[in-house]
């Protein structure tokens, strides 16, 4: 039985918890507002608001429903465009009519449900942020020119009746950006959450936790089979313990590209984030997830291999650890037993003087799966290269590191000569095959060039030698 | 000026066919599809489908009762595969059951073997076995022959473009309600209602008028709903025939993928003469349209190609030759632009080519050869109230090209890792169907005797705005406020033989119906105003909801006045035809005046390519455009901004694979249509005094042109591109990809991006 309010309602009902919250709102709670448009995650016409609650008061986080466990739903706050409408036209609403910003409408309601979850969380009004966190959604009409000035249109009447530090909820309602309900939100969740304790799972419940790729490949058989829906939110997703930073299992893209420790101790993780998903994607996507999809191409999965990251895993009472590099035994064939859950990742804080980037090329820039993405970590120390970890992603049947290419480097001077040899040695190392990312022979081209890329980007600047790279 | 629609599209209230409320005994059909591309089928078993529980019914070819025919200029495509099939994703079986998932699952179990044949799946190999789906065409103008020897300057190439798919979010789908008798009501997302009626009895073996068809909205469709929601209306039809039950279809957006058809690849060769001015004496283009396995659209798509083959130009000596070639791919069909974009891609290729060989800015030959008045378009019209030259002048005016192209030439020169690039497109698109008995619409207008007003129209609203804009015309007609007036759904029975919503005219020649039918209640109202104001019916008119006498307002308000109309037993109602005067076009000759008009305009586009990497931004486009007297400023400058962007989606990121006959591309994680992120701002600007004389309201349609302002994206990343190696060769192979752009920068060399790196000066530390 599952307990969430629904916009201002309360619902309990027998809901299957692996069955796409898409289904439950469209056929069982007939909010056809949602929409769907892919069932993958791609194009954001599903998103709804999701509200933990977080002390007293709830804090949302916009979702696609479709790649969503009605499980996940339980002791939630559940919103969806019909919950965000009142008698007339929200500002939001009337901007998207006043700018022209909507012509078929099937996008629409899922712009209108991710501008009001930026709204929510934004730490002050400004339109390239909005745009970031509404990018997963796509138009097919308008070509988004008609729909960013709608966004300014709000944004301009905040600055000047909202200030970003004021108890938001309150506010929003205050400006007719939310319906009133919203402020009694929290108490109705208090009721709800009370007894909600999940049990561990059991050796042969399918256990789902993000489920951003789950619901993408098994998305007829998850609403029939016994399925457990692991909660994603953690206190601590990222940690540090003695010499080593620690990730949670279920710590999430967004967890990661937000994470003020990686930044001080890794560096450059927020922009590679950035290049993950959409942000609903990123808010659900977890590492473990990333890593047992073992996709060859998994964007944090490349992270951790340039970390060279260890990875922890529990099966019921047992516990085992091993380097992440030795995880991936062939093609989506990993060492991991019958049972195994992922438990945590963690990697060695890199030493002082270490440098770390990561690049990704895929056809479009945002939003896409890479056709080559890398990265890689760096020691320095008397101005050569003392360690070197480099990873590849789309070069391979595994996600991998070019340990040839990694030992070259060692010892060696950071400069021009070093990043060409280090080039032809990737280009020399990886075994690409043609597939709809790309051919072998580009993406073989492109890992050399993403190594010249690395360079560039840690050692070229300062030195003049390329000019920055374009975002 | 706004847009009634987008209220409830922002509160989600707008219904499109998935969202109505299930009927009592509702059913859903999924289809079995073929997986192989060619073959002869040599064993159906439908029977493991029939025992899962809950399937109600397993339909083949067998169970059509009328005619197994779907296609429409040529009847060549069956709706269920008979014997054998033609290509991965043609529909073979549709299994009925009480859920969309079990009839998916038992679609899937049903088994089915094949003797496989190879496939076609190259246009020009198509054309060499003479695999043509009709007869090819030829277009020309003056004598090639004789005007080579006097170029100064005669260059040959070849240019290919991809096919685009159209992914409107809302895939395609209906619901078939059982009518008393064998009838039918059909709630359809087409843009073709007539299309799905007329096709549907074919199939049925009924007649039309069993058949009501219903479209409310379109969650998109850009041409791909033209023919191609059809059979999808056909089989839930089928179904709910046999059955006498409701039945539902949705395609999954992977089925829609697979199983529908896109824009047409072209491979094209191409030969241009020019004098060592830049004057184009002639273009020469022979065309090999992919039309996959059905003819479909193509022979309309290939003879759009035809009429715009010189693009905006004006070129003494034209020979185009244009072949529909039949592949085992699917039947590619109608995209926004229809055959046109792929035209103008081969001459701006053309020219480029040229600009190179001749080392001069590919702008010099653009401007010079541009449409005057009165030149001749190579199948015989003439060029009327034009203005290409006004548009391209304005726009390189008003974004002051030559500074942008000072300033990129100056950051090239400056960086060399970098490189910033910028192209001109003009575009010339003419107005009208081309088969010429498509341009005739009608509308129904009611006025209730509450005087409210009920406007109904063969126009389907897709996103496009045509219900703003009919709305628009009705109230300036009727002199009432907008809330007065209800634009309907599109409906057989309200309005029959509706044309498709396509060819942008939907706005221009339902809007011409509407007004000619609001005029007629109009002037019967004036007459019984006259009576109640006892002066001459000639001085009456109807203002802001008021009769006024000669402007002046009276105390007679609309109301009063629909209401005594219908007590003096006056008629409220009028149904009105309209038909595009003076076109006609000979195919004999390939001459005439296929065009109303033409539209215009200009865009300059402006994009930066990382060469490290082989990525590049699209920065800034600027537009120009010609919308005559705009109906609904807000709503073409949504279509012109909109439109732009779907044609740099063709020409930069989307790119659809298939390996033999298998279309890698069906995901929208695979297929990727341009995001927020990766648009470019866009500054569009309407042509000032413009009025078009020659449609509703002196406005101009804009549906289609501004999708082929994107193909400047090409040339301008060709641009940036050459900047990095001009010592290599242009190449015209769209679309433009991220490895495309890379191997062009450094496929050829051993070490890629060697030399530029190795010059530089050493590193320093950090």
């Amino acid at each position: 039985m599952l307990r969430f309010a629904l916009n201002d309602g309360v619902v309990e009902a027998d809901i299957h918890p692996g069955l796409p919250a898409l289904d439950y709102l469209r056929q069982d709670a007939r909010l056809k507002g949602v929409k769907h448009a892919c069932r993958e995650g791609d194009c954001g016409s599903c998103v709804i608001l999701l509200g933990k609650l977080n002390g007293s008061s709830i804090h949302y986080r916009v979702v696609t429903s479709c790649l969503l466990p009605a499980g996940a739903l339980d002791g939630r706050h559940v919103v969806t465009v019909e919950g965000l409408n009142r008698r007339i036209l929200s500002p939001i609403q009337a901007a998207f009519v006043d700018e022209g910003a909507s012509q078929c409408g099937f996008c629409t309601p899922g712009f209108v449900v991710s501008f009001t979850s930026y709204l929510l969380e934004a730490t002050r009004w400004d339109l390239s942020e909005a745009i970031e966190a509404i990018a997963g959604n796509i138009c097919r009409c308008t070509g988004y020119a008609s729909i960013r000035r709608a966004l300014d249109r709000v944004l301009d009447r905040l600055r000047s009746s909202v200030d970003p530090s004021e108890d938001r909820i309150p506010a929003l309602v205050r400006e007719d950006l939310l319906p009133e309900y919203f402020l009694r939100a929290a108490d109705l969740l208090e009721d709800l959450v009370a007894d909600n304790r999940s049990s561990p799972p059991t050796p042969t419940q399918l256990v789902i936790a993000g489920g951003t790729d789950l619901y993408v490949q098994r998305p007829d058989e998850l609403p029939s089979v016994d399925v457990v829906v692991l909660p994603i939110e953690t206190d601590r997703p990222i940690w540090t313990e003695g010499d080593d930073i620690c990730l949670a299992a279920a710590a999430t893209a967004e967890d990661m590209k937000r994470s003020q420790l990686l930044d001080e101790t890794v560096g450059g993780i927020e922009a590679a984030m950035r290049l993950m998903g959409s942000l609903p994607i990123r808010q659900r996507a977890t590492i473990a997830g990333n890593i047992v999809n073992a996709s060859p191409i998994g964007d944090m999965t490349m992270v951790f291999l340039a970390l060279d990251a260890e990875v922890g895993f529990v099966a019921g009472e047992s516990r085992r650890s091993l380097p992440l590099r030795e995880f991936f035994l062939g093609y989506k064939e990993l060492d991991l037993r019958p049972g195994e859950l992922v438990d945590w990742v963690r990697f060695r804080r890199p030493a002082a003087g270490s440098l770390f980037n990561f690049e990704k090329v895929s056809k479009r820039t945002h939003l896409d799966i890479a056709s080559v993405n890398t990265a890689i970590s760096l020691t320095i120390e008397d101005g050569r290269i003392a360690r070197a970890c480099l990873s590849a992603g789309g070069v391979a049947p595994i996600p991998t590191q070019l340990r040839q290419t990694a030992e070259f480097l060692v010892g060696r001077t950071p400069d021009a000569a070093t990043a060409l040899e280090a080039a032809d040695s990737a280009r020399a190392e990886v075994t690409p095959i043609s597939d709809v990312r790309g051919s072998a022979d580009y993406k073989r081209l492109l890992i050399g060039q993403l190594v010249l890329a690395h360079f560039n980007v840690l050692f070229g600047v300062e030195a003049g030698l390329f000019e920055g790279a374009i975002a | 000026m706004s847009n009634h629609e987008i209220g409830p599209h922002t509160r989600g209230e707008s219904l499109f066919v998935g969202d109505l409320p299930d009927p009592p005994d509702l059913v859903h059909a999924a289809v079995l599809a073929s997986p192989i591309p060619h073959g002869k089928i040599v064993r159906l078993d439908t029977t493991p489908a029939a025992e899962i529980a809950g399937v109600v019914s397993v339909l083949t070819a067998a169970d059509i009762p009328g005619e197994n025919q779907i296609g429409g200029i040529v009847q060549d495509e069956p709706l269920l595969a008979e014997g054998e099939v033609h290509f991965a994703g043609q529909p073979i079986v549709a299994v009925v059951a009480d859920s969309p998932s079990t009839a998916r699952r038992a679609a899937a179990a049903i088994e089915v073997e094949f003797e496989e044949r190879p496939g076609v799946y190259d246009p020009r190999e198509a054309a060499a076995a003479g695999s043509l789906i009709v007869p090819s065409r030829t277009f020309s103008l003056g004598d090639v022959d004789r005007a080579w020897p006097s170029c100064d300057v005669v260059v040959e190439g070849r240019a290919e473009s991809g096919g685009q798919e159209h992914l409107y979010l809302e895939s395609q789908g209906a619901l078939v309600l059982p009518q008393q008798g064998n009838r039918l009501r059909i709630i359809s997302s087409t843009q073709a209602p007539t299309a799905v009626q007329r096709i549907t009895a074919r199939i049925l073996g009924l007649a039309m008028n069993d058949i009501e068809v219903d479209v409310a909205r379109l969650g998109g469709a850009f041409g791909g709903k033209e023919d191609q929601a059809t059979p999808w209306a056909a089989i839930a039809a089928l179904a709910a025939f046999v059955l006498k039950r409701p039945v539902r279809i949705a395609l999954s957006r992977i089925e829609d993928m697979r199983m529908t058809g896109k824009r047409h690849p072209y491979s094209s060769d191409f030969k241009i003469g020019l004098k060592n001015d830049g004057t184009i004496l002639a273009y020469e283009a022979t065309y090999f349209q992919n039309a996959g396995a059905a003819a479909d659209l193509s022979p309309a798509i290939l003879e759009r190609s035809l009429f715009h083959s010189t693009g905006s130009y004006f070129i003494p000596n034209v020979q185009v030759t244009a072949l529909s070639c039949r592949t085992n791919l699917p039947p590619f069909t109608a995209f926004r632009g229809f055959g046109a974009p792929q035209a103008m891609f081969v001459m701006e290729s053309a020219i480029t080519r040229a600009a190179e060989v001749m080392d001069i800015d590919r702008r010099d030959i653009q401007r010079r050869n541009l449409l005057a008045e009165g030149d001749t378009f190579p199948y015989g019209m003439k060029a009327q109230q034009g203005h290409a030259r006004r548009a391209f002048a304005e726009a390189e005016s008003r974004f002051d090209v030559a500074e942008l192209r000072q300033r990129a030439d100056d950051f090239n020169h400056e960086h060399r890792l970098v490189k910033r690039g910028l192209a001109m497109m003009p575009v010339c698109f003419g107005i009208s169907f081309t088969s010429t008995f498509l341009n005739q619409a009608a509308a129904l207008v009611h006025i209730y005797n509450d005087g409210s007003v009920s406007v109904s129209t063969g126009a389907v609203e897709m996103g496009q705005g045509v219900n703003a804009k009919i709305l628009d015309v009705a109230a300036h007609a009727l002199g009432i406020a907008k809330d007065r007036i209800a634009i309907e759904t599109t409906n057989t029975l309200r309005v029959a033989n509706t044309s498709p919503t396509a060819a942008s005219s939907g706005a221009d020649m339902n809007g011409m119906a509407t007004e000619i039918a609001c005029r007629a209640i109009i002037d019967r109202l004036r007459g019984v105003a006259a009576e109640i104001l006892e002066v001459d019916p000639e001085r009456i008119g109807i203002s802001q909801g008021t009769v006024t006498i000669d402007g002046e307002a009276t105390q007679v308000g609309w109301d009063r006045l629909v209401s005594d109309a219908y007590f003096k037993r006056v008629s409220l109602s009028a149904q009105a035809h309209y038909a595009t005067p003076k076109i006609h076009f000979d195919r004999e000759t390939e001459k005439g005046e296929p065009f109303a008009y033409h539209v215009y305009g200009s865009a300059v586009v402006e994009v930066t390519v990382d060469c490290l990497r082989g990525t590049y931004t699209i920065d800034r486009v600027g537009m120009v455009h010609d919308a005559g007297k705009s109906l609904n400023p807000l709503v073409d400058l949504g279509q012109l901004e909109g439109g732009l962007v779907q044609g740099i989606g063709w020409m930069t990121v989307e790119e659809l694979l298939f390996d033999r006959g298998r279309n890698l591309t069906d995901t929208l994680s695979t297929y990727k249509i341009p995001d927020i992120l990766g648009t470019p701002e866009i500054d569009g600007h309407f042509l000032e005094d413009a009025e078009n004389p020659n449609a509703v309201m002196h406005s101009k349609a804009i549906g289609e042109p501004p999708l082929m302002y994107g193909i400047g994206a090409y040339f301008a990343l060709l641009d940036a591109m050459r900047a990095f190696r001009p010592d290599r060769e242009a190449f015209f192979h769209a679309p433009m990809t991220p490895e495309r752009v890379l191997m062009f920068l450094h496929g050829d060399r051993a070490t890629a991006a060697t030399e530029d790196v190795a010059e530089a000066a050493a590193v320093v530390q950090r």
